[in-house]
């Protein structure tokens, strides 16, 4: 019968099945970070299990680490505490830990891929939403809760239901000047919120064919943002050239091996999914949003929606709040809107390639005055990758302000933060009230549109710039 | 996690779509390592306001959350979960839930009461007319009633959930009992996987 990636990946991960019960699957590889793991090591301690297979587990700091004067002891006592937590039990139960300063240390989405970690087929879990990430090299990667971590670290395996298979198709060829952001950014106008919870979503087209890993990467990120439980795309050559010769990918025999089951993990023509999305790659312009759920965006070029435009009640209500929260007035022209900060970062757009994206636009020119910024490579890697090229120095040169990885301004549980009433324009996944301190206002946008606004002062893609 | 069969209390109606896991637990609180303590940072960014619902000497006592649509969305934290549940509640209705948060609270025995949207409505709008409004939810049988306002309506829980709910029982312990074949499972697996 025809399969879906889907499905074949699942399938191939059931340890045990019966009916009327979820399935309990194995987990290939379980990522681990400071904010969602202690209390599960404490149930670990408390019920005396022993972590099953600590070789399949690996442990990053990220969320709370400072992206300045990391040579410091981190100045919060709680967070320090936390990071201490993580070290001791990564210490106790014999987990392999990249700490701050160490060149593999990074946002645990951006060093699974580089090290070469993730892999086509697996499955990959994390208690963190944004592990759909790893999707983009055809695995099937979820983020999971702290009993769930529990799980995984007392039994390598999950128990999971059933899910809808979704396909979002998206065909054409992008125009000049948009990106994968706004891929992503366009599918959440087409999905809403809520358009894919109980589903796994594979993406498809020539669209994402044509999309390098980190862009692929970047719209697999945002899954989550539509309710998806994962988004996957078909590994092909474009993975296996990433792949090739990263730290943790197979070598040898065993990396011809494993090509050969690699590409079988397509979906066979035939397959069928239960709900289906299609987009005209052709028509996307860059995006951002304009209010407090990544469901609400538009292009650059539209104006604030006036809420009465939305015939659904509860959309009307969530435009007006929004609006009011944002302090956007129904009907400016969004490239009117002025900000504050730019936030150039996080597990969605922190890879070379989008400090390439912001730097090619950055070159030669001069951040406006008083305008705050952040470069927040994604990791240890990333950071020396770039300064190697000497984006760095671009990004020095045109006012930008150059950071140590973390996740940094993505959720601002380290200093990085907006103060209230605060307008950003940020690369990163979530703009939800408070999400980037409290009170602060959040645009999600490309790496290209966040570093054209930094210049400009106001929202602006690089061809604004001209 | 202990066992829960029959919630039966008044409700707080949070009349508001897409309630993210950010704003039911702001990220600072997310820097404890402990499993407790989280009730006073329940929504803290919005109990600072001074209409907020949670604020409503009205709704106090009760054990019922009710949101909007797409309660729960947003991050992996269960610390959302742990928050509401130390605050007091017992059970939050929702006509869609965020699905990790859905997850995340069967495993800590908070009852998540999805119903179709013409039922969130009309308990939303009963507990606005009427604090004191009785609710009754039943896992077992999974039925929600409000008898005041002639209301009887169902919600779906997978048997697997509604069995664990009802006995408390420990996920871990369960799958354990399959150690056998995940045993035979690593045994099956590609080299290069380790
Ligand atoms: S960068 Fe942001 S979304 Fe990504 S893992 Fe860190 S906090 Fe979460």
């Amino acid at each position: 019968m025809a399969k879906t990636i889907i499905d074949k990946v699942w399938d191939r991960h059931v340890v045990h099945a019966a009916e009327g019960e979820p399935s309990l699957l194995y987990i290939d590889l379980h990522l681990v970070h400071e904010v969602t793991s202690p209390q599960a090591f404490d149930g670990l301690r408390l019920s005396g299990r022993p972590l099953r297979r600590p070789d399949l587990t690996v442990a990053t700091e990220d969320h709370n680490v400072p992206t300045a004067n990391i040579d410091q002891p981190i100045a919060d006592p709680i967070s320090r505490k936390q990071v201490d937590t993580l070290r001791a039990n990564c210490n106790e139960f014999g987990v392999k830990l990249y700490s701050m300063g160490d060149i593999n240390q990074g946002i645990v989405h951006v060093i699974g891929p580089e090290l070469g970690m993730t892999q086509p087929g697996m499955t990959v879990v994390c208690g963190d939403s944004h592990t759909s990430t790893h999707g983009a090299f055809g695995a099937l990667a979820f983020g999971i809760g702290t009993s769930e971590v529990e799980h995984v670290l007392a039994t390598q395996t999950l128990q999971q239901s059933a899910q809808d298979r979704m396909a979002i198709t998206v065909n054409g060829e992008l125009p000049v000047g948009s990106t994968a952001k706004d891929v992503v950014l366009a599918i959440l106008g087409a999905t809403d919120t809520g358009g894919g919870i109980g589903a796994i979503a594979e993406f498809r087209g020539p669209v994402i064919e044509a999309l390098s890993m980190e862009g692929r990467m970047t719209v697999c990120n945002m899954s989550i943002e539509f309710g998806a439980k994962a988004g996957m795309i078909a590994p092909d050559d474009t993975t296996f050239a990433y792949l090739e010769g990263r730290p943790h990918a197979p070598k040898g025999a065993e990396w011809e091996a494993a090509l050969d089951d690699w590409r079988s993990l397509r979906t066979d023509d035939g397959a069928t999914f239960d709900r289906e999305i299609i987009l005209d790659g052709s028509a996307i312009a860059p995006h951002m949003t304009w209010g407090t759920n990544p469901g609400q965006v538009a292009p650059i070029s539209a104006n604030v929606p006036n809420p009465d435009q939305f015939d659904d009640p509860a959309a009307r209500d969530a435009a007006a709040r929004a609006l009011d929260y944002m302090g956007l007035t129904a009907g400016t022209p969004l490239r009117d809107v002025p900000v504050d900060t730019v936030f150039i970062g996080s597990c969605t757009n922190s890879r070379i390639e989008d400090l390439r994206a912001a730097a090619a636009v950055a070159e030669g020119r001069q951040v406006k005055a008083g305008m705050r910024t952040l470069v927040v490579p994604g990791s240890g890697l990333v950071k020396a990758q770039a300064e190697a090229e000497g984006l760095h120095t671009i990004f020095t040169n045109a006012g930008f302000d150059w950071r140590e990885p973390g996740c940094s301004m993505c959720l601002a549980m380290n200093p990085d933060k907006l103060a209230p009433g605060e307008r950003s324009a940020s690369t990163s996944n979530r703009n939800f009230e408070g999400r980037q301190g409290r009170g602060g206002r959040t645009h999600l946008v490309s790496p290209a549109v966040a570093a054209a606004t930094a210049i400009a002062g106001t929202f602006a893609t690089p061809a604004d710039l001209d | 996690m202990e066992p829960v069969a029959i919630v039966q209390g008044t409700a707080v109606p949070l009349d508001r779509s897409d309630v993210d896991t950010d704003q039911i637990i702001p990220s600072d609180w997310l820097k404890r390592v402990e499993r407790t303590g989280f009730e006073k940072g329940l929504f803290s960014e919005w109990r600072d306001g001074e209409d907020f619902v949670l604020n409503d000497e009205q709704y106090a006592g009760a054990n019922i959350l009710i949101g909007g649509p797409n309660f729960g969305t947003g991050s992996s934290r269960e610390h959302a979960v742990w928050a509401i549940q130390q605050f007091g509640f017992a059970a939050v209705i929702s006509p869609r839930f965020g699905p990790i948060f859905k997850n995340n609270s069967t495993k800590n025995g908070l009852v998540p009461v999805e119903v179709d949207q013409a039922t969130a409505e009309a308990l939303m709008a009963g507990v606005q007319a009427d604090p004191t409004l009785e609710i009754t939810i039943d896992v077992e049988r999974g039925t929600v009633e409000a008898p005041a306002i002639g209301l009887s309506a169902t919600f779906d829980l997978s048997p697997t959930i509604r069995h664990r709910l009802l006995n408390g029982l420990d996920d871990i312990a369960l799958t354990l009992q399959q150690e056998s074949k995940i045993d035979a499972f690593e045994t099956s697996r590609p080299s290069y996987m380790a």
